[in-house]
């Protein structure tokens, strides 16, 4: 629980602390690897000449991705009416969905809550509960997508040294989240829905182009340009809201320290690499420790790792198989 | 990641973070410069986006795009709060006469509204749908108990859908009108003139559609492909959806021959089927949008 506890407030912006007590048999390990050095060079020469280029999560998600907001398209489209709606609120083949974000915004702009409302928010909630809370960022949210293309690009230019990434505070998102969510109690308007690039593109894909993607390109401008994966980073309050989802998801990434040759490349890839603390030699606690809540559970980290100390689990039917 | 590689890009030439010429740099300093740099970024970062998002407010404070909203909804504030811009409202509509606010309109965006010029409400689903589709009672049957209700926003009784006059429920459920029909152009509409009208109401290149009766009771049907032909013009009158929400009423114009021109009675709604048909153009009879009846 306080290992719970502690990655909630990594979550929320502070910083990843070194553990303070680490299991009699994670410190076997750590020492082993320090003990043994050029066996461990050795090993870990090995496994990179025989490491499998994959990307097998990467592809696997964005065709989810790909298909759910597709999906929204063509039900409207091709009046199949499977998923009608946008992102922010839909219907499955007749079962109310609600975003969560953008239920607490219209809960607090109009302070009333009728019954659908409540129906879909709580589907919709115990659906990321089940599939991993953030999952919903990597895995359904278009921005997500189309801020991953243009990190690429990002990165290309940090190569050549022409950018470099700007980074804010992590805090910046808990304080957007109150932010919003202030704001929305005060002034009795969905404030963030202005700005939502979430939203913006869900619309636009449903129901074509609009001059707010004039806004999202900005946004990716600045991403490229500034900081790498900024708005994710460092403001969208529906990562936070899914992130608090995924406290009670038994879906996330689990790390297993005896396969982890700390060469760090899950880091390099990851959008919220504060998460993958436990990597760093020394660093982990227990001999498999998993990973905290503000994982969108991606599989990047998955796929890049060659000795796949990195895996999607699920907690409590790994130990039941 | 260190912000050091970048100090000198800044613009701010990172005057202060040059060791002094011939001595180790401490390294602590250097990082504490990181975190004030990186703290200053995220004040304006956040003050950036927080203001961005509150200029949503201009546009709807100034009504710089005063809407029609669908049938149904709740006042212009409690409806842009409640409205999770999710366009279910649009997707059920069998004429597309709903479409969804810009950025431009601030928090209007993703908010769904009615061009009745381009396509009226002409209630062909019978059941006014966009208001069963609307997940969060933005636009509802029923208003709640708190909610604001305007004098003259109320409907005497319940409208009468022409189309289900046979019916044996032949009203609309609908309370609140979402505006008033009003003759703003008379100088121009042909009744008045004492003119006729034939052709098509709004020309070759009209997309918009409508529920003919005559047609088919389920499917409406482009504009555009039922000629008119009429000694006046009443278009407004005969095509209204609503009983009793106008009428044609002769008058003596001033060279003495009998004239007519549209008189809107208290069953309006609102709905636009009278602005979009009207084939002058600008349309001589247009809705004022969420504008109470203030009685003849």
């Amino acid at each position: 629980m306080a290992s719970m506890i502690e990655r909630i407030k990594v979550m929320l912006g502070a910083e990843p602390q070194k553990p303070a007590v680490i299991s009699p048999e994670a410190r076997e390990w750590h020492a082993m690897k320090r003990m043994n050095k050029d066996d461990f060079l050795a090993q870990k020469e090995h496994m990179r000449e025989h490491q499998i280029v994959s990307h097998k999560w990467r592809n696997r998600r964005w065709a989810v991705l790909l298909f759910c907001n597709l999906l929204f398209t063509f039900s409207f489209w091709l009046d199949i009416q499977i998923l009608e709606g946008a992102l922010t609120a839909s219907r499955f083949i007749g079962f109310h969905l609600v975003d969560l974000n953008s239920a607490l915004q219209v809960a607090l702009a109009h302070k009333h809550i009728i019954v659908n409302l409540v129906i879909g928010t709580l589907t919709i909630f115990f659906l990321w509960v089940l599939l991993g809370g953030r999952s919903f960022c990597s895995w359904v949210c278009p921005y997500h997508l189309v801020a991953e293309w243009f990190e690429w690009l990002h990165l290309k230019l940090v190569d050549r040294k022409i950018v470099t990434d700007h980074q804010f505070h992590r805090g910046a998102r808990t304080l957007f989240w109150l932010l919003f969510s202030g704001m929305a109690l005060v002034t009795g308007y969905t404030v963030f829905e202005t700005l939502s690039p979430t939203g913006i593109l869900s619309r636009a894909l449903i129901y074509g182009p609009s001059l707010a993607l004039g806004w999202v390109f900005l946004l990716l401008v600045f991403e490229v340009f500034y900081s790498r994966r900024a708005w994710c980073r460092y403001v969208c309050p529906i990562g936070l809201t899914y992130g608090m989802v995924g406290t009670l998801s038994p879906v996330r990434i689990l790390y297993r320290l005896e396969h982890c040759f700390h060469e760090g490349d899950c880091k390099k890839v990851c959008l919220v690499p504060h998460v993958l603390d436990m990597v760093v030699k020394g660093r982990a606690e227990h001999t498999e420790v998993p990973v905290g809540p503000d994982c969108t559970r991606c599989g990047l980290c998955v796929d890049v790792c060659p000795s796949g100390a990195l895996q999607f689990d699920v907690k409590g039917l790994s130990k039941m198989l | 990641m260190s912000d050091a590689p970048d100090r000198d890009r800044d613009g701010d030439g990172g005057e202060e973070l040059k060791p002094p010429p011939g001595a180790q740099r401490p390294k602590v300093p250097v990082r504490k410069e990181a975190a004030r740099r990186r703290f200053i970024r995220s004040t304006a970062l956040a003050c950036g986006v927080v203001g961005l998002s509150l200029a949503g407010w201009i546009p709807t404070a100034r009504a710089y795009k005063p809407r029609l909203r669908p049938p149904g909804a709740l006042e212009e504030k409690d409806f842009l709060a409640s409205c999770i811009k999710c366009g279910q409202c649009v997707q059920v509509c069998p004429v597309q006469a709903i479409k969804l606010g810009d950025i431009d309109e601030g928090f209007g965006i993703g908010v769904p509204y009615i061009a009745a010029r381009d396509q009226a409400c002409d209630f062909s689903c019978d059941a006014v749908q966009c208001i069963l589709a609307c997940p969060t009672g933005a636009l509802t049957y029923r208003k709640p108990d708190f909610a604001e209700v305007r004098d003259g926003m109320q409907m005497a009784h319940d409208p009468v859908l022409k189309a289900k006059a046979n019916d044996p429920e032949p009203t609309l459920n609908l309370k609140e009108r979402i505006g008033v029909a009003r003759l703003a152009r008379p100088e121009i509409c042909l009744a008045v003139l004492g003119q006729g009208f034939k052709g098509q109401a709004r020309g070759a290149a009209f997309k918009g559609t409508l529920r003919y009766m005559s047609v088919d009771r389920w499917k409406p049907v482009p504009v555009r492909e039922q000629p008119y032909d009429r000694a006046v013009c009443d278009l407004c009158v005969t095509e209204c959806p609503i009983q009793d929400a106008i009428r044609l009423e002769e008058f003596v114009g001033p060279d003495g021959a009998t004239r007519h021109r549209p008189v809107v009675l208290e069953q309006c709604v609102g709905c636009g089927v009278c602005e979009m048909i009207c084939p002058v153009e600008p349309a001589a009879i247009v809705i004022d949008e969420r504008q109470e009846w203030e009685g003849v």
